[in-house]
């Protein structure tokens, strides 16, 4: 038995050199498991240990690769990392410095030079504004509205709750002389974004993602985010770090495509069949941060977009480009998924974002529609 | 098939054992959910099983209550599930009821009478209380991924250490903890610590040839080739792109929708005739229909 556990130990330890979770309960947790099946049979042996190594889908790939790896005396090597993708904070090349089109700038008062970087385009800012406009999304407050729970909370008026009537009844020996009520609570309501980080979004997906951090800080466990581009990337865990520059790099290892093309399409569809449809997008806000430059079908888009509509309480549009003078949604993939959207919004500067966050608490919601 | 004395936990001997008692009962499994139960009834450890909707997870612990002669509890997770509605409650009306006959008879000693009204038999049991209460029995905590995550914690507790403290009257502990089933579909990360307790289980569509054996086993009356038929066209509609791919459960049901019918085979008319028991959106019908049905069935 000595070098059966010798010999799982080390097995568990080469799951955990490839990245899977196998801390020491879940090592004593397949041994256990060993003790109740014949630690001579293979098919006994991988059983015990993927089912108490693994606790993901995500996890039984690597486990079997562990497992081949081990068992046939090779050593298995440590899963590769991906290369940690910089978040972009280049400008866009038109616009080298901030200086366009904002005269007078450095004379301007402190006050009034806020003022304006709140509405400037964050796509044009310069290294040491983007670093203020960060610390400013930091700060916002973007929690969702709150929608009806079916628990109660005691309230002054409301239905009777019965609970505390009989308890205040028993401690007047029995005479109902006080009725007392209780009402539902309220909780947030889940809030989902999905961020576009392709190419054509460079310049906004670091604001954007802030923000998504900023919603996920104010909404705690309610917020959901993903990243779209030509992979759907779930980022609510690498979001959860309260320091957004911690936050931010997180995400930016995880998203294995920034600056690629667009398939939103595809990935709207991919975020309903494996999540929406099941419950995140049921009855919850969902923003959708896009210019909309979809490169595969945009049938598919308007098709994804209508069955989100009916999924969601609503859906918010944010697209930078919407600010642009003479801005018309003819993109395709725009134009298929306006009709689905209940808020059309930009989200191009801190002032933006600000809005942006007014229509995720279910304020102003409807007025924003092109 | 005959039923069979209900075995207890200690008497299984092997998941092969196992897989031949679920056998018994209709539920066909293969070597790694024979072997998670196994291990979940000698372990003392809940099993989580994630996978599709419709991979028969339910069912699974439907039949291990069957199989342990044990009466199945569940506990259908929601949003805004909470103790009262999972631990237990008490029973207000019939505390009052009480009070007023205690009224009309005259009890004049409030302390006594407040002892009486926290009874036991004032407390309503529910699901939690009442699998830790009954011994043997199979708790089916089902879909988990719906409750809220202060729940998960809740729930963590009491799978931990399978106690429930009522402040009123004191602390109730299971003699045998029950076999714990819980299910999820994933549409929400559950906490690893939950996980941690729990052997996990991914459960995957069955093969083609245990979904044949899985058809004609639970509906002894489609022949042969019909059960082959459905099974082959279910594993094709797996692999489109569908809103909801057809679960066993599905299969099931369009077997069953065609045996009702007479049918001796699938063909495009029976189909046709017959595709709401398998697909249950509207675009999924009409995607399937749009790519003809003969594509479904060829070759048989």
């Amino acid at each position: 038995m000595r070098d059966v556990t010798e010999t799982m130990v080390g097995f568990a330890r080469t799951v955990r050199a490839a990245g899977g979770t196998a801390g020491p309960e879940r090592v004593q947790a397949m041994l256990a498991a060993l003790d109740h099946l014949d630690v001579l049979d293979p098919s006994a042996v991988y059983w015990a240990g993927r089912l108490t190594l693994c606790a993901d889908p995500g996890d039984l790939a690597r486990y079997d690769r562990c497992f081949a790896a081990y068992f046939s005396g090779a050593t298995a090597r440590p899963g590769r990392r991906p290369p940690p993708a910089v978040v972009r904070r280049t400008a866009l090349p038109g616009a080298p410095d901030g200086a366009s089109g904002e005269p007078g700038a450095p004379e301007a008062a402190a006050a009034s030079a806020a003022e304006v970087l709140r509405e400037r385009d964050v796509a044009r800012l310069t290294a040491a504004e983007r670093a203020e406009v960060a610390r400013l999304i930091a700060l916002m407050d973007a929690g969702a509205e709150r929608r009806r729970s079916r628990r109660f909370a005691p309230a002054p008026a409301g239905r009777l709750d019965p609970g505390r009537t009989v308890r205040e009844t028993l401690r007047r020996g029995g005479e109902t002389a006080l009725l007392r009520h209780r009402a539902h609570r309220t909780r947030p309501r889940r809030v989902v974004l999905i961020v576009d980080v392709s190419g054509s979004m460079g310049p906004y997906a670091d604001a954007l993602l802030r923000f998504a951090h900023a919603a996920a800080r104010s909404g705690g466990r309610a917020v959901e985010v993903f990243s779209a581009g030509t992979r759907l990337t779930r980022l609510t865990r690498e979001l959860r770090h309260r320091d957004p520059d911690t936050a931010m790099a997180a995400a930016s290892e995880a998203v294995p495509d920034w600056s690629g093309g667009t398939r939103l399409g595809e990935e709207l569809k991919e975020f309903l069949d494996r999540f929406g449809q099941r419950g995140l997008a049921r009855g919850a806000v969902v923003v959708i941060a896009s210019d909309g430059w979809e490169r595969g079908d945009a049938a598919l888009l308007g098709e994804q977009m209508a069955r989100l509509g009916r999924l969601a309480h609503r859906v918010v549009w944010a697209n930078p480009h919407k600010a642009r003078p003479g801005y018309e949604p003819l993109a395709a993939g725009m134009a298929a998924a306006l009709p689905h959207v209940d808020d059309f919004t930009s989200g191009h500067s801190l002032a933006a974002l600000e809005d942006l966050a007014r229509l995720v608490a279910g304020a102003g919601r409807g007025d924003a529609h092109a | 098939m005959g039923e069979s004395a209900p075995t207890t936990a200690e008497e299984v001997a092997s998941p092969a054992e196992l897989a031949g008692l679920l056998d018994r009962h209709a539920y066909l499994c293969d070597d790694g959910l024979a072997t998670a139960c196994f291990l979940a009834l000698r372990m003392g450890r809940p099993l989580f099983l994630e996978g599709e909707a419709g991979v028969g997870k339910t069912e699974l612990a439907k039949t291990l209550a069957r199989v342990l002669g044990a009466p199945l509890i569940r506990l259908q997770c929601y949003e805004g599930l909470d103790a009262s509605q999972a631990l237990y409650d008490w029973d207000f009306p019939r505390q009052l009821l009480h009070l007023r006959a205690a009224e009309a008879a005259g009890v004049a000693d409030v302390a006594r009478l407040e002892g009486e009204l926290y009874d036991r038999r004032f407390l309503l049991a529910r699901p939690l209380l009442r699998a830790l209460e009954t011994t043997p029995s199979v708790l089916l905590v089902d879909e988990l991924d719906r409750a809220d995550d202060e729940f998960e914690a809740f729930l963590l507790e009491v799978l931990s250490d399978f106690t429930i403290t009522v402040p009123e009257l004191g602390t109730i502990r299971a003699e045998r903890p029950p076999v714990v089933v819980v299910t999820s579909n994933r549409t929400r990360e559950v906490h690893d610590a939950l996980k941690r307790r729990c052997l996990y289980h991914w459960l995957e569509h069955p093969s083609f040839e245990r979904e044949v054996a899985i058809i004609r086993r639970r509906l002894p009356g489609a022949a042969g080739r019909l059960a082959g038929q459905v099974a082959r066209a279910a594993q094709r509609l797996r692999e489109r792109d569908l809103l909801k791919p057809p679960g066993v459960a599905e299969t099931l049901d369009w077997t069953g929708a065609l045996v009702a019918l007479g049918a001796r085979e699938l063909d495009p008319g029976t189909a046709a005739v017959t595709l709401g028991a398998v697909l249950k959106y509207r675009e999924d019908q009409q995607r399937v229909l749009a790519g003809g049905l003969e594509a479904l069935l060829d070759g048989g």
